[in-house]
């Protein structure tokens, strides 16, 4: 088992209280797996990526562990961590197009970067990738601005990855991309696992629609909680969580059986994460909500490798 | 590059043109007569003298000549290094008194303009990692940097001159002394610039300071810098790279800068009766000499063009990114 994460909790500091972004999040990856990470703008598909490689100074973490390759990680410990980051765990930002140095030639960012971490730079492997994702070898003379949008992205992708890390994540890496784009990038990614360039990846993003192309199976999030966690067909095709269903209604296309539905947002708003209610955190949405969700769903397997949270699941 | 500094070039000659343009407007076209006003007051008490001027500015001006060719004639005498001659120290030529005030105004300018950014920079960059130096620094910058020239410069004036008396508080070097290249002249002159100096760059180095703390911590929190860290990548590496983007905001800074710190040093040469282009000013007001005004404008002009133009330089050799445009321009 590559991944195991156990009851998560990790909270932003800030003057109003604790905000529960991760509040006991529990799942498990395999090697060579895909996850793709979905939900709302604002469930905590980005916290739990940060948590699992730097978190920022509000984040805290509360409680729960993770272990990567059978070695648990010490991610609320930050200098203790930079052994595991690039090599062990890798993150491919939502951030790509600005996360290069404005003022380095790319290569020699590189070199200095791998240089930082006590690796060498072994030039043919970086130009075999840099062709892998069509990129020109004349990009590591280039400075970012000389870029395009959808290079930086293959060229951040390339070098998250050089050290072969066991696992990326790759936070919102298509939003800022044209959907052609979405596509090769997506591609990349699986060619990249293909390779055994990265073992595992968590592939966070709230498009559901592209997720189901990437991912090998698909985890929904809500409001800081696991929703449903299924393999990519299993939730496109029998989703068993309210929120799942709702979330696939309001796509313009997954398959045939949704094209003649109606786009819709779904109704109202997710709870605020300050002060989250007890019991189902969907409850205020959900159209079946019933007396038991006052209690707190539990995450229950009901199909092999399919868990929803859910008492009406 | 090439386009790129001809048309940096082609801005500064056309504000250089307008200043000169302006500066030989304005005795021509100040209400009243300039030449029988400036001879009357200082010729009054010696009338060989007084006609001679009066004669040598009615052909300077060359009143008789249409206006197109007097504008003519002044760019011509201007290229010859040619300002007129000085009423203050009559007859000493205007660019004489200008040569002779410059090496005091570079002297206090230079070092202290480079070293207040340099020390401001490396300040504002070590303070803005160490919490302590932080709190005790930055109020003390923002005290230094909303000081006016003129204030600091009397406080240090009155308490390392007058009370303390470290220091002379007045002059370029001691009235008894005649310039020489002694060891007894330099030290003389050296006492005498160590106020000027210090109270041209405390001033200073407050802004730069405050101004380097606060690009450095916008440059850690930047995008790049996350990523490096989420990498693994040392502090080092990651302040490294800050460092260097954090200075190239302050260049430009000192750029826009300048005019400002060349009032200041005017303004504290004149609180020091420092001997510079400053005083020189003050001098030319007070004497009603208007060829050594207009020649002493369009000098300090000069200076902060070429100035900005060297910095415009150094920009271009430390970003690289201005660099690369060029080139994908020029390709
Ligand atoms: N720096 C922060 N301080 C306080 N709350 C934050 C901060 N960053 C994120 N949050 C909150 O944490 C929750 C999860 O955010 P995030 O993980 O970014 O969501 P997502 O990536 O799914 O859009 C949101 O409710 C957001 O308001
Ligand atoms: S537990 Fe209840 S409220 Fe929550 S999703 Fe299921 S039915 Fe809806
Ligand atoms: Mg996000």
């Amino acid at each position: 088992m590559s991944l195991q994460v156990n009851d998560l909790r990790v909270y932003y500091r800030t003057l109003k209280g604790d905000v529960k972004a991760l509040d006991g999040v529990s799942f498990s990856m395999e090697d060579g797996e895909i996850l793709g990470l979905a939900g709302e703008s604002g469930c905590g598909k980005t916290t739990l990526g940060k948590s699992l490689i730097r978190m920022d100074g509000r984040m805290r973490h509360m409680g729960g562990t993770v272990e990567l390759d059978g070695r648990e990680l010490p991610i609320g410990d930050d200098r203790r961590m930079n052994d595991f980051r690039f090599r062990e765990v890798s993150l491919i930002p939502q951030y790509s197009m600005s996360a290069m140095n404005p003022t380095r030639k790319i290569g020699r960012m590189v070199r200095e970067l791998l240089r930082s971490r006590g690796a060498t730079l072994d030039l043919d492997e970086l130009e075999s990738r840099l062709s892998l994702v069509e990129l020109p070898h004349a990009v590591l003379d280039r400075y970012p601005i000389e870029l395009s949008g959808g290079m930086k992205q293959r060229m951040v992708m390339v070098i998250s990855t050089l050290l072969d890390p066991s696992l990326l994540i790759a936070d919102e890496v298509t939003s800022a991309l044209d959907v052609s784009t979405q596509k090769a990038v997506a591609r990349a990614l699986i060619g990249f696992r293909d390779a055994g360039f990265v073992k595992s990846m968590i592939f966070v993003t709230h498009d559901l629609a592209l997720t189901s192309h990437i991912a090998d199976t698909i985890m929904v999030m809500y409001a800081g909680k696991l929703a449903e966690k299924a393999p990519a067909t299993a939730i496109v095709k029998k989703p068993r969580h309210p929120y799942t269903k709702l979330l696939l209604d309001s796509l313009p296309e997954v398959g045939v059986r949704y094209t003649e539905k109606r786009l819709a947002g779904i109704a109202g708003s997710p709870p605020s994460l300050l002060d989250p209610p007890a019991g189902c955190r969907f409850r205020s949405r959900c159209p079946i909500a019933g007396e038991e969700c006052v209690q707190e769903p539990p995450m229950a397997e009901i199909e092999p490798n399919h868990f929803v949270a859910c008492w009406k699941a | 590059m090439r386009r790129y500094f001809g048309r940096k070039l082609l801005v500064y000659g056309l504000t250089f043109f307008v200043a000169v343009t302006i500066n030989w407007m304005i005795p021509r076209f100040m209400p009243g007569d300039p030449v029988s006003s400036m001879v009357a007051r200082t010729g009054a008490s010696n009338p060989a003298a007084a006609e001679t001027m009066r004669v040598y500015y009615t052909n300077l001006f060359g009143f008789d000549q249409p206006l197109w060719k007097q504008y003519v004639n002044f760019w011509g005498a201007l290229f010859q290094g040619d300002f007129g001659i000085s009423i203050w120290v009559f007859p000493t030529p205007v660019t004489e008194v200008i040569l002779g005030a410059v090496p005091y105004t570079l002297g206090l300018m230079i070092p202290s303009v480079l070293l207040s950014w340099v020390v401001g920079n490396w300040f504002g960059a070590y303070a803005a990692r160490r919490k302590v130096l932080d709190n005790t620094l930055l109020p003390v910058g923002y005290v230094l940097t909303a000081m006016p020239y003129m204030w600091l410069a009397v406080l240090l004036a009155w308490g390392l001159g007058v009370v303390a008396g470290w220091f002379p508080v007045a002059g370029g070097y001691s009235f008894s002394m005649q310039p020489s290249w002694s060891w007894e002249f330099i030290l003389d002159l050296l006492h005498h610039w160590v106020l000027p100096f210090a109270s041209l760059f405390l001033v200073a180095l407050g802004g730069w300071a405050i101004g380097m703390r606060n690009m450095i911590i916008y440059e850690l929190e930047s995008d790049y810098s996350n990523y490096l860290a989420a990498l693994g990548a040392p502090q080092r590496l990651i302040r490294r790279y800050a460092f260097r983007n954090a200075v190239l905001p302050q260049i430009t800074g000192l750029a826009l800068q300048l005019g400002v710190l060349v009032a200041g040093a005017l303004v504290t040469e004149i609180v020091f009766s420092y001997p510079g282009l400053g005083s020189l000013i003050l001098k030319a007001i007070q004497n009603q000499d208007f060829f050594l005004l207009q020649g002493t404008f369009l000098f300090i002009v000069l200076g902060v063009l070429i100035a900005n133009f060297i910095i415009d330089i150094v920009y271009v050799v430390v970003d690289p990114r201005t660099r690369a445009g060029m080139a994908g321009a020029a390709a």
